[in-house]
């Protein structure tokens, strides 16, 4: 039986759900006997060529390019999984959410306190993406088959649903791996 | 049977109740778990939350403000009733700014763990991030309305409990929010950190200052057993009678 591909991208994400990918330790050894690593921040390829099973997307969408790299993922994979709160809801970076986008930039490149801008310029680079006028969860941008919540979700979680996925058992969580936090 | 008791049916299970409770309290005295969140033991009913939707001959109604009667049926545990109460647990979560994430009540708190009973990953409506604001002004006690489900237990409790009536509501509908009573916010109430209107908000919206996390994750209160655990394990004690 060839190998389950499996693709993973961070978003608007700090990295935490992937370091809690990690966490799952030695099992990460039974992991790569069931699955090929495609498009992933592991191994730096760069696209997703071809259809990948599983498609694990931490963070959720606060700029133009989140989005065009959400859809990669929705195109290519067969099941789409939103990993931890960010993906699910926003997360921390949605704390902006209830600050118009002016006033954010304004703040961070302006006005905050520590801010040295004598030009006062806000940088507007044609190779920066633009920021999204709210950061969106990826189930408002495109369908997403499976939520996993938690922030990160643990490794036990992680694994749990990896492991149901990739052997076509149903995903049923018990209750202490379904945490918000 | 005594001419105060009536016999009623939860879910097809026959059980005896006094005649001036509620299907709400009949169904905790029987080990039956009804999900609430603004019913609180001692305070009077409100209704409001609607989580505690049954239907009681058939019509919907809130199980906490619902009468029991001589020969009613209730249905609690049905699919169509869990599904109401789920979208209803997802309208106040995206009509909040809840961030669970780095909340000080998270693993005490009766919404997520509503929303765990429920087995809710994700809202289904698109989160509508609300502007509310913050109250610090107090030296004990902060009020975040971003956390609150405008659920009034405070309101009640420190009308019925404390004598002070300290909080109440201002605007309808999306623009209802909790208010206090003066003007320089809670600091120029009469709100002391002890009261019973502090310790009944289900959420995090009323917090104790300077307590936060207080208890590690995987000792909380909903870490390891769903809320309303506690009332059914009542049932399966009694199991043996």
């Amino acid at each position: 039986m060839s190998k389950a591909k499996v693709a993973t991208t961070s978003l608007c994400g700090c990295f935490g759900c992937h370091m809690s990918v990690l966490d799952i330790d030695e099992r990460i050894l039974d992991l790569v006997q069931l699955v090929e690593f495609d498009r992933s921040p592991i191994n730096d390829i760069k696209h997703i060529e071809g259809t990948v099973d599983v498609g694990l997307v931490e963070g959720g969408c606060a700029n133009e390019e989140n989005v065009a790299v959400l859809r990669e993922f929705r195109e290519h994979c067969k099941v789409l999984i939103s990993l931890g709160d960010c993906a699910i809801n926003g997360g921390v970076p949605a704390l902006r959410n209830m600050v118009p986008l002016k006033e954010c930039f304004e703040e961070a490149y302006l006005q905050g306190p520590t801010v040295h801008n004598p030009e006062g310029r806000i940088p507007d680079d044609p190779e920066i993406p633009r920021l999204l006028d709210k950061v969106y969860p990826c189930h408002e941008v495109v369908k997403v088959d499976y939520h996993l919540p938690g922030c990160p979700p643990s490794a036990d979680t992680i694994w749990a649903a990896l492991n149901a996925l990739l052997t076509g058992a149903p995903l049923e969580l018990p209750y202490q791996l379904v945490k918000y936090d | 049977m005594s001419s105060h008791e009536v016999t009623l049916f939860i879910d097809g299970k026959e059980i005896q109740a006094n005649k001036d409770v509620t299907v709400l309290e009949a169904a905790e005295e029987n080990g039956i778990y009804i999900p609430r969140l603004c019913w609180l033991k001692g305070l009077s009913p409100f209704g409001a939350c609607r989580v505690c939707l049954v239907r009681a001959n058939g019509r919907p109604q809130p199980a906490c403000t619902q009468r029991v009667m001589d020969g009613m049926v209730v249905d609690n545990d049905t699919e169509e009733l869990r599904g109401i109460r789920r979208n209803i647990i997802d309208m106040i979560f995206v009509e909040g700014n809840h961030f669970c994430m780095f909340c000080e009540k998270s693993g005490n708190c009766e919404l997520q763990a509503m929303a765990y009973r429920h087995g809710i990953t994700a809202p289904k409506y698109p989160f509508l991030f609300p502007q509310k604001a913050v109250d610090a002004s107090h030296p004990d006690v902060l009020i975040d309305r971003n956390r609150c489900i405008l659920c009034s237990r405070c309101v009640r409790a420190s009308k019925e409990q404390d004598g002070k009536g300290v909080f109440g509501f201002t605007g309808r509908s999306i623009d209802k929010r909790l208010a206090v009573s003066s003007g320089e916010g809670l600091a120029g109430t009469t709100l002391d950190v002890d009261d019973e209107a502090v310790s009944a908000c289900p959420v995090g919206c009323l917090m104790k200052k300077r307590v936060g996390y207080a208890i590690p994750v995987g000792e909380r209160r909903y870490d390891q057993e769903p809320i309303g655990s506690d009332i059914e394990s009542v049932a399966a004690n009694k199991g043996g009678e």
